[in-house]
C-alpha cells in the first residue's frame, strides 16, 4: 500500500478544535431546527452511520495497515446482539445494549483478526470475507438471532435514554450524532496515543516496530477489538436509527465494500476521510439520480440509475488510487492551503 | 577509490610486525590489547560460534566476536561477507544454525526481537526502516514503545501512568532531537525527509530507547562526505555522552579506522581479522580479502 500521510492541519490561522466545534454547534444548534425530514432520513442518519463504520475501518486498515473486507459482519454483529440485548435483559437501558452489542463486535472481530497474525495484505483481505459470509449465515440459519422473526426482518427497538423518546427524524439524527461524536472523539484521541503510533509502526514497518518493542501481535488484535467495537456500533446505528429494521440482508458484502471505498476515497489514515467519503458515498448516489431525471428524463430509470451508480463509482476508485492515494482529505488540504494563500497575499 | 587510498596509507603506518598481528588474531580478539587497555572482564556481547546460512549459502560460518563495554567496534567486509547477517542474528531477526549470543549475562540461541528493546539493545537498518506515515518527534517517541505499561484505555482518557509515560517520552525525544540537530524537521513527516536526515531520525529513535548497546547497519551508506563526518561526529558524541557501547557497520573505510576501537573483518562468512585499527590495516589476510584489492564495489557499496 501507497504511504499513508497522517491528517494535515486545515489551516495554520485557525485552530483545529475552532473548526470542530463549529462544526457541532452548527450539527447541533442549527440542523435540527431547519432540516426537513428527507435531509435526515435519506442523508444525514446514513452519512452519520457510514461515517462511524469508516472511521472504524479506518483505524484497522488505515492506521494498523489490516485490510478487512469484513466490515458489514461486524455492523451485523453489532446490531444483532444489541436487539438481543435489548430484548432479551429486563430493564437493561439502550445504551448499554449498544455498549454490550460494541464489545460483541469487538470479540468477534478478535476471532476474526486471528489469522492477521500469519497473513498479510491481499490474504489477509480473502480471510476476512469468512467473517462476511460466516456471520450473514450463522444469522439466517439460527432464528434465535431475529427472534424466530418469519420473514427475518424485525423492527428496531424505539430509541429512548432515560425515557425521554428520540423517535422523530430530527431525534434520531440528534441520538446517532451524540454517539458519532463521542466515538470519534475519543478515537481521535487513540491515534494521537502510544497505541496510535503503535498501529502505525506495525503498518509501516513490522520487524522494526517489533525491534523497538511494539508487541505486534497484541497491537494487531488491539486494531481489530477496537475497529469491531467502532464498527459494530456503527452497525447498530444504521439498524436502529437509519434503516429502523434488522436484517442480516442489509449488511452485505456490499456494503463492507462501501465502508471500505469510503476510506480509500476519503483517505487512510485520517479520521476526517471517513466523514469526507461518507458524505460522498450517500450523497452522490443521489444526486447522481437528480442529475439523471433532469438531463435524460424518462429513460433514466433505476435499472440505469444503479448502473450508471456502479459505473461512476468504479471509475471515482480507480481515480483516486491513481491520482489521489491520500483521498479526498488531502485534496481538501491542498486547496484549504491554497485559498489561504490567495487570501494571505490580497 | 577511497578504500584504496586509505588501504595504502593503512600499510605506510603500520605499527606492528606481521608475526604480532598474526598472534593477536589467533587470541581471537579477547586478549588481544585493547585500545582503551580494559580488560577482557567487561564483555557486555558475546557471539560464540555463530553459523548461519541460507538454503545452501553460508552466510556466516564460526563466528565468534565478543564487545566491550562502552567501546566502538567495527565489522568491515566486502559485499556479501556476512556483515549484516551478524547484525541479524545478534537483534534475532535470524536464528543462526549453531552458536549462542551472550547478552548481559543471559545466553541466547535465538535472541527475542520482541524483548530487545528490553535487553538493552538498539539498532538501526541498512535499508530506512522508519514509520513514513508518522512524524520526525512521533518516529522517534515510538522508540520509547517498549517501557510502555499503560494501557490504550489510559492513553484515550490520559490520566496516571498514560499522562506520565507520554510526557516522559516527549520529554526524552526532546533531548535527543537536539543532541542529533533535528528539532527543526520535528514535525515533518519521515517519508519525505532527505535521505540523510532519515538516517539521522532512525538513530534518533535508536538513541531514544537509552540502549547500553546501539547496533548501526551502515548508518553512512549513501552518504556525501559532509554526511559522513557529521554521523561519524554523532556516532561519536553518542559514546561520550551516554557511554553507548556501539557496534557498527561501514563501507568506508576511511571512517572507520578513525571511529572504532576495534575492528573485525569479514570476508565470505568467516572472520579472518580482529582488533585495532592499525593491526587490520596491516593484517596481510585483511588487505588480500579486502583493502589491497578493491572489487568493483566502491560505488554500489553495501546496495
Amino acid at each position: 500500500m501507497v504511504s499513508i500521510a497522517s491528517d494535515l492541519p486545515v489551516s495554520s490561522t485557525h485552530p483545529r478544535w475552532l473548526i470542530r466545534a463549529a462544526l457541532l454547534a452548527i450539527a447541533y444548534l442549527v440542523i435540527p431546527f431547519v432540516g426537513t425530514s428527507y435531509l435526515f432520513e435519506a442523508i444525514l442518519l446514513p452519512f452519520l452511520a457510514l461515517s462511524l463504520a469508516g472511521v472504524g475501518l479506518n483505524l484497522l486498515t488505515g492506521y494498523a495497515g489490516q485490510v478487512s473486507l469484513g466490515s458489514a459482519a461486524f455492523m451485523a454483529v453489532g446490531a444483532f446482539a444489541a436487539y438481543n440485548f435489548n430484548l432479551r435483559v429486563e430493564g437493561l437501558p439502550l445504551v448499554a445494549s449498544i455498549v454490550l452489542a460494541g464489545f460483541s463486535a469487538a470479540a468477534i472481530g478478535i476471532v476474526f483478526g486471528l489469522p492477521s497474525l500469519r497473513l498479510k495484505g491481499f490474504y489477509l483481505a480473502v480471510s476476512t470475507l469468512a467473517a462476511q459470509f460466516f456471520v450473514q449465515w450463522a444469522l439466517t440459519k439460527f432464528g434465535w438471532f431475529s427472534n424466530n422473526s418469519a420473514s427475518g426482518v424485525i423492527d428496531a427497538p424505539p430509541l429512548a435514554i432515560a425515557g425521554i423518546g428520540f423517535e422523530s427524524a430530527a431525534g434520531r439524527y440528534l441520538f446517532a450524532l451524540t454517539i458519532v461524536t463521542v466515538l470519534t472523539f475519543l478515537t481521535l484521541r487513540l491515534v494521537a496515543s502510544q497505541t496510535g503510533r503503535n498501529f502505525i509502526a506495525v503498518r509501516d514497518n513490522e520487524t522494526a516496530a517489533r525491534i523497538i518493542g511494539v508487541p505486534v501481535l497484541r497491537t494487531k488484535l488491539l486494531a481489530f477489538a477496537i475497529s469491531s467495537f467502532i464498527i459494530g456500533i456503527a452497525g447498530v446505528l444504521w439498524a436502529f436509527a437509519y434503516l429502523r429494521t434488522v436484517e442480516p440482508a442489509g449488511f452485505n458484502l456490499d456494503r463492507s465494500f462501501q465502508v471500505l471505498f469510503i476510506i480509500i476515497i476519503g483517505g487512510l489514515a485520517s479520521i476526517r476521510g471517513a466523514f469526507f467519503g461518507a458524505a460522498l458515498i450517500v450523497v452522490f448516489p443521489l444526486a447522481l439520480s437528480r442529475l439523471g431525471a433532469f438531463f435524460l428524463g424518462d429513460i433514466f430509470d433505476s435499472g440505469v440509475l444503479d448502473m450508471s451508480q456502479r459505473i461512476v463509482l468504479g471509475g471515482l476508485i480507480i481515480l483516486f488510487l491513481v491520482l489521489e492515494p491520500d483521498g479526498l482529505v488531502a485534496l481538501w488540504g491542498r486547496s484549504v492551503r491554497r485559498l489561504g494563500s490567495v487570501f494571505g497575499r490580497s | 577509490m577511497h578504500a584504496m587510498t586509505y588501504a595504502l596509507e593503512g600499510l605506510g603506518t603500520s605499527p606492528f610486525p606481521p608475526d604480532v598481528q598474526e598472534h593477536c588474531l589467533d587470541l581471537d580478539g579477547k586478549a588481544a590489547p585493547s585500545a582503551r587497555g580494559s580488560g577482557g572482564s567487561n564483555i557486555q556481547l558475546e557471539l560464540e560460534g555463530i553459523s548461519l546460512s541460507f538454503g545452501g549459502v553460508t552466510a556466516l560460518n564460526n563466528v565468534d566476536l565478543a564487545v566491550r563495554r562502552g567501546e566502538i567496534r567495527a565489522i568491515i567486509g566486502p559485499n556479501g561477507a556476512g556483515k549484516s547477517s551478524l547484525i541479524n542474528v545478534i537483534s534475532g531477526v535470524y536464528r543462526p544454525d549453531r552458536g549462542r549470543v551472550q547478552i548481559g549475562g543471559n545466553s541466547y540461541a535465538q535472541v527475542p526481537t520482541d524483548k530487545l528493546a528490553r535487553l538493552g539493545i538498539a539498532r538501526t537498518f541498512q535499508n530506512l526502516a522508519l514509520f513514513k506515515g508518522l512524524s520526525v518527534l512521533d518516529n522517534v517517541v515510538a522508540g520509547r514503545a517498549y517501557t510502555v505499561r499503560s494501557t490504550f484505555l489510559g492513553q484515550i482518557a490520559r490520566v496516571g501512568v498514560a499522562r506520565g509515560e507520554e510526557v516522559d517520552a516527549h520529554d526524552r525525544t526532546q533531548r535527543i532531537l537536539a543532541f542529533l540537530h533535528l528539532e527543526n524537521v520535528a514535525d515533518r513527516l519521515a517519508g519525505t525527509l532527505p535521505y540523510g536526515l532519515q538516517k539521522r531520525v532512525e538513530l534518533a529513535r535508536a538513541l531514544v530507547a537509552e540502549p547500553d548497546v546501539l547496533l548501526l547497519d551502515e548508518p553512512m551508506a549513501g552518504m556525501t562526505a559532509t554526511e559522513k563526518n557529521e554521523m561519524a561526529g554523532f556516532v561519536r558524541a553518542t559514546r561520550e555522552t551516554y557511554g553507548t557501547t556501539v557496534v557498527l557497520i561501514e563501507h568506508d573505510i576511511g571512517v572507520v579506522m578513525e571511529l572504532s576501537d576495534r575492528i573485525a573483518v569479514l570476508d565470505y562468512g568467516r572472520k579472518i581479522a580482529d582488533g585495532t585499527p592499525e593491526e587490520v590495516r596491516a593484517d596481510q589476510r585483511v588487505i588480500d580479502a579486502y583493502l589491497g584489492v578493491v572489487p568493483e564495489n566502491e560505488d554500489g557499496a553495501g546496495i
